[in-house]
């Protein structure tokens, strides 16, 4: 029996989901929840998941939010192949180590970038004042130089020789500051070659279909309806600026 | 095993607590957060991050309380009981939602709570603003609803019927803005007892003893205005604040 993944490609969680079940041939079915149409606060979405957010999982009557959930779920119940998720303890811990720091490094500090340089100048129409988006920008920059100086050091990938879970999470989230038109692999060398190491494991066909939505961000915002994004707009406002 | 701890930090706590439960032999090595060690050039060899709590096994180290919790339950599975970190795909998969719900929301609330009623005056030298104070609690108490509707509903523990590490590491972070006086259990029965049952798990003793200096945080601003550090750590602290 398929899973039902609930997903919106505009969300980075969401990817690194989607990515792992085509990768590994997981049986799914997709259910779209389109986050600028609000439609994860639906009353049939508030079944799924109370927290309304995205990705989230069905498996029969079994329901679960939380990527680094999903993604273990997923690789346990499927058996898929060690390397994404190792039985030995040490590069299973580093997995589990880059999974727990990137919640308040790279995911806040791309989503960030992403909010402040693109969805909230263009779609909410307020403008970003030039010292909070040169600290977030900044602070972006921290978190890539610790993913490359103490997560991949000299490595391949974060946990060693292989693609893991870990990779495929900071990828996703390398990508939407890129979505935004912020440059974040020129100039970083180190970054540049571990992304293509990850593109080429993953399949560059299944990553660019997985980002096509995200990457036309700069386009779409242009004839995008602001007032969809009216409702959490305080909400917004009030996390990034 | 040498852990680089600060039991004033709530992921320090839930690394110590469960050390000691599993019956794990360490050196506790203090961090001193409030005089500014974790910027020592000898921890920075330690943690580039300089952050706490750390693990050395062997040469083996570790950041990330999540990340060392799992290694001691998994290292150790043979000799702990299974509820600790259920071998179950389900149960685990609850625990693992959980720990990563935690981070951006109980932990981060909880944290920014403390930070403002504890440091915020100290660290800036004025009364923290009204507005700034009210949005922060009411996001915890957002974080503390989302615990006790879909994290416990009607279980007592978070998984189920038996504690785990999921339970360990929601009780620290709350302990942290009550410490500063935040009764958050007031008009929560459920989380009340809850709380009770986590602590009879872990054992009276055992989660005072964790627990004995953030309650005596009430102190922390006089010893950071003893200290000679204050004016090096003060920058870093306002980044909190911002």
């Amino acid at each position: 029996m398929a899973v039902e993944l609930y997903l919106d490609l505009l969300s980075q969680p969401c990817r690194s989901v989607l990515i792992f079940a085509k990768k590994n041939n997981i049986p799914h079915e997709v259910r779209n929840i389109s986050l600028m149409d609000g439609e994860q606060y639906g009353d049939h979405f508030g079944k799924i998941s109370l927290i309304r957010k995205v990705p989230a999982l069905r498996d029969g009557d079994f329901c679960l939010t939380e990527s680094p959930a999903i993604l273990l779920y997923l690789a346990q119940k499927f058996q898929t192949p060690e390397h994404w998720y190792p039985a030995d303890l040490q590069q299973r811990a580093r997995i589990d180590e880059y999974l727990s720091w990137q919640h308040c490094a790279i995911r806040l500090h791309g989503s960030k970038v992403f909010w402040l340089k693109l969805m909230i100048p263009e779609v909410l129409h307020v403008e970003v004042p030039k010292e909070k988006m040169e600290a977030a920008v900044e602070e972006l920059s921290g978190s890539l130089k610790l993913l490359e100086e103490k997560f991949l050091q000299d490595r391949p990938f974060i946990a060693g020789g292989h693609i893991s879970l870990a990779d495929l999470v900071a990828i996703v989230e390398v990508m939407q500051p890129v979505a935004a038109g912020l440059d974040v692999f020129g100039g970083r060398p180190k970054l540049n070659a571990w992304r293509d190491r990850v593109q080429a494991a993953i399949g560059k066909e299944l990553f660019d279909e997985v980002h096509q939505n995200i990457l036309g961000s700069q386009e779409r915002v242009k004839v995008m309806d602001g007032s969809k994004l009216e409702f959490s707009k305080a909400k917004i406002l009030n996390f990034f600026m | 095993m040498e852990l680089y701890l600060d039991l004033h930090s709530q992921p320090c706590r839930s690394v110590f607590l469960l050390a000691k439960v599993i019956g794990i032999p360490f050196e506790f090595k203090l961090v001193e957060l409030s005089a500014g060690q974790q910027y020592s050039e000898e921890f920075g060899k330690i943690n580039v991050m300089r952050k706490v709590p750390v693990m050395k096994d062997g040469s083996f180290v570790l950041t990330e309380s999540v990340a060392i919790l799992k290694y001691m339950l998994q290292k150790h599975s043979s000799s702990l009981a299974d509820h600790w970190y259920p071998a179950d795909l389900q149960q685990r998969a609850r625990v693992n939602e959980y720990l990563s719900w935690q981070h951006m929301n109980l932990r981060a609330h909880g944290s920014k709570v403390f930070l403002l009623k504890a440091l915020f005056p100290v660290i800036m030298g004025s009364e923290v603003p009204k507005e700034k104070m009210d949005a922060a609690v009411q996001d915890l108490n957002q974080s503390l609803q989302m615990l006790e509707d879909k994290f416990l509903q009607n279980k007592p523990f978070i998984v189920g019927d038996k504690i785990s590490v999921a339970d360990l590491v929601a009780i620290v972070e709350i302990i942290q803005p009550v410490a500063t006086g935040l009764d958050v259990f007031e008009g929560r029965q459920k989380l009340t007892a809850w709380r009770e049952r986590v602590k009879k798990a872990l054992g009276e003793k055992l989660f005072a003893e964790a627990h004995e200096v953030i309650m005596k945080v009430g102190s922390l601003p006089q010893q950071m205005q003893n200290n000679s550090n204050l004016e090096m750590l003060k920058p870093k602290f306002q980044k909190l604040f911002s």
